[in-house]
C-alpha cells in the first residue's frame, strides 16, 4: 500500500508519503488562496527527493476545510430548492425556519411541503402525495432551481418516499442535483433536512473544488484515484463526497487524532493536538476519535453529524504570554499571532512575546534567533510551561471519561508545550512526524458504513446483529473490502414510550479501501 | 394581573422549564422555535394568576402525549395543540376562559402558549405537577382526588378521540396511552376540564412565572460569564447536592418507560464522593456513597456544570460535567396520598420519603 494524506489546514497543506505502514516522507507549503496551488506546492515539495518516480500511488487521500469555511464564511453556495415530505405534520415549522437569517436568505431558494412519510415503525404516515411533487418540481423549474433537498419523517428507516420524490423531479429538472436526507442518516428531521440543504447548497462547490483537487493529483503527474476524508475518519471516494460534502466537515481534528493513532500504535488514549492557536483533546477507542453525540452548530444551523467530541481551548504555538506584572497574573492565550508567528513572535524579530519565544529561550526549540529573547530568566519560562500544562492537565481531565490515569499522544506544531509528566496521565507520548500527523490521518483513512433506526419485537443482540448486517452492506457500497470490517461503535437505547420492545440501534464499521 | 408574555420571558421560560423537567419532559426547543415563528407572525399570549379566575371558569389543561423522539420527527404544531382544545369544548358544549399547563417541566411547559397562540385564550400561572412525572395520575389534581377524565386527543392528520369516560386516573392513563400509541405515539391532548375552584384549590401555583425566573438568571449568568448554578439558587430556595462527571450511564425499557442509572464521580469539594441516580424519564432518586440522599417529589435537577441548562436522563452521556441541585416540591405531594401517587414507592423504590428541605 502506497498512498499519500494531504491536510489543507488553515495555515499550512501538510502532505506525507506513506509506504507499507511507514511514513516515508512529510512536508509543508502555506495554504493557497485558491487551495489547489497549495496542494501542488506539497505534491511537488514531497516529490522533490524523487521518492514518487516510477511508483504506483494506490491513492490520495484529501482532507479539507473549504466546504465547512464557505458555510461559515456565507460564500460559494447555491440556491437550494427545499422539498418535505410529511405533510400535514410540521407544517408550522417550515424548512430553513431555525437558520440565521442571513445565511437563510442566500440558500433558501424555495420551499415545497407535500403530504407523505413515514411512523417510528415503518407504517406509512401519510402516502406520498406523488402529483403535488410533479407540481413541485415544475415550480421549482420555472423558477430556475437546480438543487433539491428532500426530507421525509422518518426518512432514516424508510427512504422509499424520498427517493420517489427524487425520481420524479429528475423527471422534470433532468440535471437536478439532488440530496435526500435519508443519506445523512441520523433521527431528527430539523436537524437531518438542516444537513441535506447545508449539503444541497454546497453542490457547486463540492462539484468544482473536487474537480480543481483532481487536476492538481494530475498536473502533479500522480495516477491515483482521489478521496475526500470524513468527519468520522474515513474516507470517501470522490464521486461520493461530490454528493454528500456536508460529510467532509470536521475532517481536519478528526484526522490528526487518527494520525496520533497511527503514529503511536495506541488506540486507545487522549489525543492532544496543539497547533499555532488553539488545542483539541479528544479520546481515541479503538482508534477513532470518540464523537460528539448532540447538536453541532455549522455556521449557525443546527445539525446532526458525525463529529469528533473535542474541547478546544486557546493555547497553541503562537499564544501569546503575558508576564505577571502589576496588570496582572501571568497569561497564556487565548490571542494568538497565528500564522504571522516568523513575523511578530520576539524570536523572529518582532514585537509580541509567544509560547514559541519561551521555547526557543530554553532551548526546547530551534528556531529564529535565540540571542533575541536571552533576557527571559529560566524561572520565568518555568512558569509559563507551567501555566500551559496546566491548561493542557484540565482540559485533558474534561474529556476524560474514566477515572485512571491514561496514556497521552501530543501532536502538532505546538507539542513541545505538552510535558513529559502530566497529572492523571500514565504517559506522555510524542511521536516522529507528530508536526504532521493531519496527513498521517487523512493518509491511512478507512471506510464506514453506519445504520441507525429503531427495531421492534426483536431481541437486543437480534437488533445489534441486524444493524450489523445493514451497516456493513453500507460500508462495502461505499467501497470498503468486506473482509476487513470491524465494528468501531454499537450502542442501544430503549426507546420511552414506545410500545412492543422498541429500540434504537447504532452501530457503524470500518474497513480498509478495497483495492481497485 | 393579565401581563403579556415577551419572547425574551417565552425564552427564559424554555431554559427554566427544561430545568423543572428533572430529567424528562422533553426539550423545550420544538415547542420555542414554535413561539418564536408565532410572535414573528404577530400572535402574543397572556399569563393569569389562579385567583383571577372566577370560581365557574372553564379552564383547559393543554399537554403533548407521546414518546420524544417522535416529536422529533413529526416536529411539534401549535394548531393541532390548539384542535385539542376546540375539541374538548366540542365535547363539553361550553368554551374555556383560560388555558394552563399540565407539567411545567419540559416541552408541556411551553405547549399551552403555543394552542392559546391561535385561540386569544389567557393561560393561568399553574400546573398540576410543578415538574414533570412520567404518567397522568402523578399530578395535583389526581391527588385531590378531581376527574380524570374525559381526554381529548388529536393528531395532525385529523384524527379526534376523546376518552369520555374512566374509573380512575390510573385508567385514563392506560385508555388515553393506548390511542396516543394507535396514533404513532404522539398525540395533541385537553386534560380534564377544571373549574376556576379546583384550579385555585388544587392548581400549583405560579409555576409559569418560576420557570421564567429560573431561565432568566441561568441566561443572564452565560450572558457575564458568572456561575449559572448559583443563579439559580439566588432566585430559588434549592440545595446544591453535588458536583462531578458522569461516569456511566444504564438504560433499560421496562413497561414503556425509560430506566436505569447514572454514576458520577465528584468533582471539586466532592472529590473522592461517588454519587449515583436512578430515574424513571425523570430523575427519581439521588444517593451518595450508597446512601439515598434525595428523592421524590423533591425535584432533582441536574444541570450542566457549564452552561446550567439541564441534562436530560435521554441524553445524558459519559465525560458530562454537572452539578446537582434540589428544588422543594409543591406540598400537595407532601401529604400520605401525595406521596401515594409520587412518593420513591410509586416507582417501585421501598423508600420512607424524607426531603432533603426538611431540617
Amino acid at each position: 500500500m502506497r498512498r499519500i494524506g494531504i491536510d489543507v489546514g488553515g495555515t499550512n497543506t501538510d502532505a506525507v508519503l506513506i509506504e507499507e505502514g511507514k511514513v516515508v516522507r512529510a512536508v509543508k507549503a502555506p495554504t493557497s488562496e485558491d487551495v489547489t496551488t497549495g496542494i501542488l506546492d506539497s505534491l511537488k515539495s514531497l516529490g522533490s527527493t524523487g521518492v514518487l518516480q516510477g511508483k504506483k500511488i494506490d491513492g490520495v487521500m484529501i482532507g479539507t476545510t473549504h466546504f465547512i469555511n464557505a458555510v461559515v464564511q456565507r460564500r460559494s453556495l447555491t440556491k437550494v430548492a427545499a422539498l418535505r415530505l410529511g405533510m400535514p405534520a410540521s407544517a408550522s415549522l417550515p424548512p430553513f425556519c431555525d437558520w440565521p437569517e442571513d445565511l437563510a436568505a442566500l440558500v433558501r431558494g424555495g420551499v415545497w411541503m407535500v403530504e407523505g412519510g413515514h411512523e417510528y415503525d415503518g407504517r406509512l404516515f401519510m402516502p406520498l402525495d406523488e402529483a403535488a411533487v410533479t407540481k413541485a418540481a415544475g415550480e421549482m423549474k420555472a423558477a430556475g432551481l437546480k438543487s433539491v433537498g428532500i426530507s421525509a419523517i422518518f426518512s432514516p428507516l424508510d427512504p422509499g418516499h424520498e427517493r420517489r420524490a427524487a425520481e420524479l423531479v429528475s423527471k422534470i429538472i433532468p440535471d437536478a442535483v439532488i440530496t435526500c436526507s435519508s443519506d445523512l442518516g441520523r433521527i431528527g428531521l430539523l436537524e437531518r433536512e438542516n444537513a441535506g440543504l447545508l449539503n444541497a447548497a454546497l453542490a457547486d462547490l463540492a462539484r468544482d473544488t473536487i474537480a480543481a483537487f483532481e487536476k492538481a493529483i494530475a498536473d502533479s503527474g500522480i495516477a491515483a484515484p482521489l478521496f475526500i476524508t470524513q468527519n468520522d475518519g474515513t474516507v470517501a471516494e470522490a464521486a461520493q463526497a461530490r454528493r454528500l460534502p456536508v460529510y467532509s466537515f470536521a475532517s481536519g481534528a478528526t484526522n490528526s487524532m487518527r494520525g496520533a493513532a497511527y503514529l503511536s500504535g495506541l488506540s486507545d488514549a487522549m489525543v492532544i493536538d496543539v497547533g499555532g492557536t488553539t488545542t483539541d483533546v479528544g479520546q481515541l477507542k479503538h482508534g477513532f476519535p470518540r464523537e460528539a453525540n448532540s447538536v453541532v452548530k455549522v455556521g449557525g444551523v443546527r445539525t446532526l453529524f458525525r463529529m469528533p467530541d473535542l474541547l478546544s481551548i486557546g493555547l497553541g504555538g503562537g499564544s501569546h504570554v503575558q508576564l505577571a506584572s502589576e496588570q496582572g497574573p501571568l497569561k497564556v492565550g487565548p490571542v494568538s499571532v497565528g500564522y504571522r508567528l516568523l513575523k511578530e513572535g520576539i524570536a523572529f524579530g518582532g514585537k509580541q512575546l509567544t509560547t514559541t519565544d519561551i521555547a526557543v529561550a530554553t532551548g526546547v526549540l530551534e528556531l529564529g534567533d535565540q540571542k533575541k529573547v536571552a533576557h527571559l530568566d529560566a524561572a520565568t519560562c518555568k512558569r509559563v510551561f507551567a501555566e500551559a500544562a496546566r491548561m493542557a492537565e484540565e482540559a485533558i481531565d474534561r474529556m476524560k471519561t474514566e477515572a485512571g490515569d491514561v496514556p497521552l499522544i501530543a501532536v502538532g506544531g505546538g507539542a513541545f508545550l505538552i510535558p513529559e509528566k502530566l497529572p492523571g496521565v500514565s504517559k506522555v507520548i510524542h511521536v516522529e512526524h507528530g508536526d504532521c500527523a493531519n496527513a498521517v490521518g487523512a493518509a491511512i483513512a478507512q471506510v464506514s458504513g453506519e445504520c441507525d433506526q429503531i427495531f421492534k419485537d426483536l431481541s437486543r443482540a437480534e437488533a445489534l446483529s441486524a444493524a450489523q448486517g445493514i451497516a456493513n452492506d453500507r460500508a462495502v457500497a461505499a467501497g470498503a473490502a468486506r473482509a476487513s470490517l470491524a465494528t468501531i461503535e454499537s450502542e442501544d437505547m430503549p426507546l420511552a414510550y414506545l410500545p412492543g420492545n422498541s429500540v434504537r440501534v447504532r452501530v457503524r464499521v470500518v474497513g480498509d479501501v478495497a483495492a481497485g | 394581573m393579565k401581563r403579556e408574555l415577551s419572547l425574551d420571558d417565552i425564552e427564559s421560560l424554555a431554559v427554566g422549564a427544561w430545568i423543572l423537567g428533572t430529567g424528562g419532559g422533553g426539550n423545550p426547543y420544538l415547542p420555542l422555535l414554535n413561539m418564536r415563528l408565532l410572535y414573528r407572525q404577530g400572535h402574543r399570549v397572556h399569563l393569569i394568576d389562579s385567583n383571577e379566575l372566577a370560581d365557574d371558569a372553564l379552564v383547559g389543561t393543554v399537554a403533548g402525549m407521546g414518546a420524544p423522539l417522535i416529536g422529533q420527527e413529526r416536529l411539534n404544531d401549535s394548531l393541532t395543540l390548539a384542535r385539542a382544545v376546540t375539541l374538548m369544548e366540542r365535547h363539553l358544549g361550553r368554551k374555556f376562559d383560560a388555558l394552563m399547563s399540565m407539567e411545567i417541566g419540559g416541552s408541556n411547559g411551553i405547549r399551552p402558549f403555543m394552542a392559546a397562540a391561535h385561540l386569544d385564550l389567557p393561560v393561568v400561572d399553574s400546573d398540576t405537577m410543578g415538574r414533570a412525572y412520567p404518567e397522568l395520575q402523578m399530578t395535583s389534581v389526581a391527588v385531590g382526588d378531581l376527574s380524570g377524565y374525559p381526554v381529548s386527543l388529536v393528531d395532525v392528520r385529523g384524527f379526534e378521540s376523546v376518552v369520555h369516560k374512566v374509573p380512575s386516573w390510573k385508567w385514563a392513563e392506560r385508555v388515553a396511552r393506548k390511542v396516543c400509541t394507535e396514533y404513532g405515539s404522539t398525540a395533541a391532548t385537553c386534560q380534564p376540564p377544571r373549574t376556576g375552584a379546583e384550579v385555585k384549590e388544587w392548581g400549583i401555583h405560579g409555576t409559569t412565572t418560576k420557570a421564567i425566573a429560573i431561565g432568566a438568571a441561568v441566561r443572564e449568568a452565560q450572558r457575564k460569564h458568572t456561575d449559572p448554578v448559583a443563579a439559580i439558587l439566588s432566585v430559588e430556595p434549592g440545595k446544591l447536592l453535588y458536583k462531578g462527571k458522569v461516569i456511566d450511564v444504564a438504560r433499560r425499557t421496562t413497561e414503556g418507560f425509560l430506566r436505569g442509572v447514572v454514576r458520577f464521580d465528584g468533582l471539586d469539594e466532592y472529590r473522592g464522593s461517588a454519587f449515583t441516580i436512578n430515574f424513571q424519564n425523570e430523575w427519581i432518586v439521588g444517593s451518595r456513597d450508597d446512601q439515598p440522599v434525595v428523592m421524590t417529589p423533591d425535584l432533582i435537577c441536574v444541570l450542566d456544570s457549564v452552561t446550567g441548562e439541564a441534562v436530560g436522563s435521554e441524553t445524558i452521556r459519559y465525560g458530562q460535567r454537572v452539578t446537582v441541585i434540589a428544588l422543594p416540591p409543591t406540598k400537595i405531594f407532601l401529604s400520605p396520598k401525595g406521596l401515594q401517587h409520587v412518593g420513591p414507592r410509586a416507582f417501585g423504590y421501598d423508600l420512607d420519603f424524607r426531603s432533603v428541605f426538611s431540617a
